[in-house]
């Protein structure tokens, strides 16, 4: 369990801004994540491996449970919140409501400070919501989610999903280094 | 000129860089993130700001200039200026972006030409400003010392 813990988080980046996108790059990794950066909700759904069909209406008949599994280890993701197309609450919403990415914690960054905004992010799920533009002590307080939530998958009994399709066999549901198990 | 004076200067024409306004804490930051293995950070994100600033500026001098003005786009750009301007740190842009998006809710052309023409005045002084700095560092560099760490001790 102690190896566990010092394996590197993997954080997706969604911002449309490239000058953004350099900057949470490199506040991630000066804290020692990994860091995928995307500039689209379109293109961070693909790279999750999000198929529309895992929402509760599911319009394909029968599917194979292993079609559904989480395609990349990612453990946080931080997206902004405008951006053209979907935007940051869009992509918040399609995480929440994914029965294999609901678990991954998401954070949402803004340039705008509208408390109407930041409420309806925080009532949504996200678990942070950062004022761009975002500094070094904003992502140290990213650690103690992803912390506490390895710690959760690491404990063999306890069970953080809610209905009662099981994916997988019990042998993937012991988190893997890169970190959250998601079914 | 030796080494140490030159150090002396960069470190008074920076200071005086946020005395003026023109940088603030931001840029600060971008100072202190770049490390050894990511030695040009600072230039790469700036010039990254420069090319999509200038475009942006173009699109909005193009925007404005509609027989028929679409406001709502003229500020989605400066919105978008106003968060990249804030991002690097370029304070006095990052300003001009907030009164022009006062001046789009007004959908007053006449405003927005003025307001447009504050912001490119405002890029124009920071990217000379930036110019300057980074050279001043290539000459110390060069000169075989170091860029002191940015401080803001004022």
């Amino acid at each position: 369990m102690g190896m566990a813990t010092d394996a590197q988080f993997h954080v997706l980046a969604v911002d449309d801004s490239n000058i953004d996108r350099k900057l949470i790059e490199m506040l991630l990794k000066t804290s020692s994540f990994q860091v995928t950066a995307v500039d689209s909700v379109s293109k961070a759904l693909d790279f999750l491996g999000f198929h529309e069909d895992e929402h509760n209406e599911s319009i394909t008949p029968s599917v194979s449970p292993n079609d559904h599994h989480q395609d990349v280890d990612v453990n946080l993701i931080i997206t902004d919140y405008c951006m053209p197309g979907m935007t940051g609450y869009d992509l918040l919403r399609k995480i929440k409501e994914s029965e294999s990415l609901k678990d991954i914690p998401v954070v949402i960054m803004s340039s705008d400070n509208i408390p109407s905004r930041i409420n309806r992010c925080l009532e949504e799920g996200a678990e942070e919501f950062f004022l761009k533009p975002v500094q070094l002590s904003d992502v140290n307080k990213l650690k103690p989610h992803l912390l506490k939530c390895r710690a959760k998958e690491s404990q063999p009994n306890i069970n953080n999903r809610n209905g009662v399709e099981e994916r997988h066999s019990s042998d993937r549901t012991i988190t893997s280094y890169g970190g959250l198990e998601v079914v | 000129m030796e080494l140490g004076q030159m150090q002396g200067r960069l470190a008074e024409f920076t200071k005086s860089l946020y005395m003026e306004g023109i940088l603030d804490a931001q840029f600060l930051q971008l100072q202190q993130l770049q490390d050894e293995s990511n030695p040009d950070f600072v230039v790469e994100v700036v010039s990254l700001f420069f090319e999509d600033s200038e475009k942006l500026l173009n699109d909005i001098a193009r925007a404005l200039d509609q027989q028929s003005v679409d406001f709502k786009r003229v500020d989605a750009h400066v919105h978008q200026l106003k968060g990249s301007s804030a991002s690097v740190g370029a304070q006095r842009v990052k300003n001009a972006c907030v009164a022009f998006r006062n001046c789009c809710e007004e959908q007053n052309v006449e405003g927005c030409l003025r307001c447009l023409q504050q912001v490119k005045q405002e890029h124009y002084l920071v990217k000379n400003k930036l110019e300057t700095l980074f050279r001043l560092e290539q000459q110390i560099v060069a000169a075989g010392g170091s860029v002191p760490m940015a401080e803001m001790t004022f």
